[in-house]
């Protein structure tokens, strides 16, 4: 800290990059190491194709290591990349740039939380090096086959796994009070809750879940760990396994599933309501126009965030729980529907009587919409309780599930970097190789998870390793499978693309100005691009309108930035109160 | 221009897949005609709205698309608008919710004459058993499971003294008559599932859950595990023969009784 100057800016190259406390590198280190992982398990997804289009062609691909591939690349993407690059990313990069603070309130605490994540990102990567390697249990993580022999991994891989994911919570919990505080409490001047841009709703409300949900996951993971390794019977009834008898009695396996997914639900919202956050404010940035039905878009945030926690046996219906919760879940699973739906309709139209710019983070938000229409669309076959019997475990939750919880915020992610780049590097990224990324992309999704459906309907069911000799599935199925691999396949190198483009446009990129796009929000009016330590220079921007004035009558440009005052001309220049920043410094 | 055709091309790929697609619901063997209908219904709501969402976004895009000296529209809110969509929203999910629970509560409520089975998994094999002439299954629990009594009936429990053990993948069932299983394993999960009969339900170690059906078509229907239940679960194969009355009688005379099949010896 020694190094520190009046304003906290730390000077030597390991404060400043590697043990920082600045949001803006912290964003990045998580958003580095997110998109690391993800780089994994999008090899462990291409690994698992090649066996299902082409089985037996891989003779490395065995049924133990298919199953691993399969758990670790469900883990990797849902939490280590999704949840991580989200909150840990996005929310870092965005919340005190969009609220017009200088740092997050615990700089401190922001950076032990990095740190965690990487440690837990390590320990679950050590999975793979273990005698036994990870474990095969499939991401979710099912007692009593998680600890139990017959299932890859148990020796090591499982209590790698579960260590990492409760090291992984501390960290997501030192995060996501950070992020709820200083959202409450660091806001500047006139940014009243109703002015926030969605993008920090979506995240907020996002973050308030992860501190309600994973504590249910934590004790899961602590409970599993005892029954594994002290021999207790949190989730183990009395089994015989592979003909012994073993010394577990009266634990219920249902038990586990109640617990995890009551993460497992809000979970789910944990992932799209930044999402939908970044896409409102992308499509209404992009299509100069405010975000149709502001207060109902919060609404639905915040009425999706609460209903999220009473849909979780939805997952369940099969599962031997009660039968008569079946009707509660699917009344409260398709009520959430009608928020969701309501998100749904004013993108649209909010794209109505627009001025619409296809540039490349718009047509991610446009294959948000599509893609996350379907997969919403698709849930509504899942959660009604009786339509899920015949399909739940089949490739149709496969397809569902990829659509609106794999592919729609991973467009979002796509969307919110080509759209947010430029104020972290002052370059835009290449426009042509991110047009060839979005379309090989989103056509590609298509291709892979529309096929998918079918095969559901058919009867199929997910977590095979092979499908010869079952005659109910016709040979055809077969060359679906391998179109889908080839597809997979090219969805996955064009990745590439995106790689290269993000190292190549940091030097060659064409330079961006503080505010490329012409947008409201507080982050492109910085004094710096990009931003410096404390964001803001001298004096804190003052708040004067919502984030949504575009294409306001009678104003000289299509956009006035939220720092403009009511009354000044658009360029004015407003001189918020100086001693605003007093106390603002850093630990 | 891109997108808009993107759009249409989705839209118009995705209706000819659907009604040429060779991959279909197999042909219903079970009483659920019902739970078919609701899926139609569902798939012809949900279908209409994922058309008219992304026509509506590749007209919107084509109308409004950026053209020099064009300007958005200011338009903040527009609460009838709003209230109109949540409604008609609110109507369709009835539409689909009411039908769905209607059939939920007809396949969670067996009819008093369903004939109970019980299916029994372990890793990773299926076995059945059905009860005697006393119409009851015998006692069971895991202590009393050994090479000679895989099903773990409690020998001295004098219902299970006549129950019919198949200690084989393959169950018969008499055609037209309801059967109510009774799932139990003695590891892991499973999940016993026949799609031809459209319903399912997960086997778990520690209690015993069950859902019914009633066969409606002879023949014989491959039963898969729907549950991962370890590395052969892709392999977890059984089979479920529906034959006419008096076949199934002379096939289940055949299997032995428990105390036929030696378990009494302990």
């Amino acid at each position: 800290m020694s190094e520190h100057d009046a304003h906290g800016e730390p000077r030597s190259f390991w404060t400043k990059y590697v043990w920082s406390q600045d949001h803006k590198v912290i964003a990045i280190q998580y958003s580095l190491t997110a998109i690391a992982v993800g780089l994994v398990a999008l090899v462990l997804s291409n690994l698992m194709r090649l066996q299902l289009g082409f089985p037996g062609a891989f003779p490395f691909i065995d049924p133990a290591r298919y199953y691993q591939f399969v758990t670790m690349h469900g883990m990797i993407m849902v939490i280590y990349l999704l949840t991580a690059l989200f909150l840990g990313g996005f929310g870092n990069y965005l919340i005190p740039l969009m609220v017009g603070a200088r740092d997050m309130v615990f700089p401190y605490l922001n950076m032990l939380s990095f740190w965690m994540y990487l440690l837990a990102v390590l320990v679950l990567m050590a999975g793979f090096f273990v005698p036994g390697g990870p474990t095969g249990a499939g991401w979710t993580l099912y007692p009593p086959q998680a600890i139990l022999p017959g299932t890859p991994g148990t020796e090591w891989g499982i209590v790698l796994m579960l260590v990492s994911l409760l090291i992984f919570i501390v960290a997501a919990t030192m995060g996501g009070l950070n992020y709820v505080t200083t959202v409450l409490q660091a806001r500047t001047r006139g940014m009243t809750l109703l002015r926030l841009p969605l993008t920090v709703w979506g995240i907020f409300v996002a973050s308030i879940l992860a501190l309600f949900a994973f504590p249910a996951l934590f004790v899961s993971g602590v409970m599993m760990l005892f029954d594994k390794l002290l021999g207790t019977s949190f989730f183990m009834p009395a089994i015989v396994s592979m003909g012994q008898p073993l010394k577990h009695a009266g634990g219920s396996p249902v038990l586990f599933q109640h617990l995890f997914w009551f993460f497992g639900h809000p979970e789910v919202y944990i992932v799209a309501l930044p999402a939908f956050g970044i896409i409102s404010d992308l499509i209404s940035t992009h299509a100069r126009k405010n975000i149709f039905g502001y207060r109902m878009m919060v609404w639905a945030i915040v009425a999706i965030g609460g209903l999220s926690f009473v849909v979780w046996a939805h997952h369940m219906y099969v599962s031997g729980m009660n039968p008569y919760f079946g009707y509660f879940f699917a009344t409260t699973t398709l009520v959430i529907a009608v928020p969701t739906a309501i998100k749904v309709y004013n993108w649209v139209l909010t794209l109505w009587r627009g001025d619409i710019h296809l540039r490349v983070p718009m047509l991610f938000a446009i294959g948000f919409i599509s893609t996350f229409a379907i997969g919403g669309l698709t849930g509504l076959f899942l959660g009604n309780v009786s339509v899920d019997i015949p399909l739940s475990d089949t490739y149709f939750v496969v397809a569902h599930f990829h659509m609106v919880m794999g592919v729609s915020p991973v467009l979002a992610i796509f969307g919110g970097i080509y759209h947010w780049y430029p104020k972290l590097t002052g370059r835009l990224l290449d426009e042509r190789l991110g047009k060839l990324h979005f379309w090989v992309t989103f056509l590609g999704t298509y291709a892979i998870y529309m096929p998918m459906h079918y095969l559901g309907f058919l009867g199929m069911p997910r977590r095979y390793y092979a499908y010869e000799g079952y005659e109910f599935i016709p040979a055809s199925a077969q060359d679906l499978n391998a179109f889908i691999t080839v597809a997979a396949l090219v969805v996955g190198v064009t990745q590439l693309v995106f790689l290269f483009n993000l190292a190549w446009s940091l030097r060659h990129g064409r330079p961006a100005g503080p505010n490329p796009w012409g947008a409201t929000t507080l982050e492109w009016q910085t004094p710096d691009t990009p931003p410096r330590h404390g964001n803001w220079g001298e004096t804190l921007p003052e708040v004067h309108r919502w984030a949504y004035d575009y294409s306001v009558p009678g104003a000289a440009r299509d956009f006035i930035p939220q720092n403009v005052p009511q009354s000044a001309a658009p360029a004015g220049d407003d001189a918020p109160p100086a001693d605003r920043h007093a106390g603002e410094g850093h630990a | 221009m891109a997108m808009v055709i993107a759009l249409v091309v989705i839209v118009v790929a995705s209706v000819v897949f659907h009604f040429a697609s060779p991959w279909w619901f197999t042909p219903l063997a079970s009483n659920w005609e019902q739970l078919d209908d609701t899926i139609l219904i569902t798939l012809v709501i949900t279908g209409a709205v994922f058309v008219a969402v992304n026509l509506f976004v590749a007209v919107a895009i084509l109308r409004f698309r950026h053209r020099e000296g064009h300007r958005a529209a200011f338009e903040p809110e527009n609460r009838r608008l709003e209230g109109r969509l949540t409604l008609l929203t609110t109507v369709g999910i009835v539409a689909m919710l009411a039908p769905g629970l209607y059939v939920y509560s007809e396949m969670i409520g067996p009819p008093a004459d369903a004939t109970g089975v019980e299916v029994l998994g372990q890793q990773w094999q299926w076995r059945f058993r059905f009860p005697g002439a006393d119409g009851r299954l015998g006692r069971t629990d895991t202590r009393f499971v050994a090479l000679d009594n895989p099903f773990g009936v409690n020998p001295d429990d004098p219902a299970g003294r006549d129950d019919v053990l198949v200690d084989s993948p393959e169950l018969h069932l008499p055609l037209g008559r309801p059967v109510l299983l009774l799932l139990r394993s003695r590891d892991v999960l499973h999940d016993f599932f026949v799609p031809q009969f459209r319903a399912k339900m997960d086997l778990v170690p520690g209690l015993v859950s069950r859902f019914w059906f009633t066969p409606t078509r002879a023949g014989r229907f491959e039963v898969l595990c729907a549950e991962l239940c370890g590395l052969a679960h892709y392999n977890m194969r059984g089979l479920v023969v529906v034959e006419d009355e008096a076949a199934f009688r002379t096939w289940l005379a055949a299997q032995p009784t428990f105390v036929a099949a030696g378990g009494e010896g302990r």
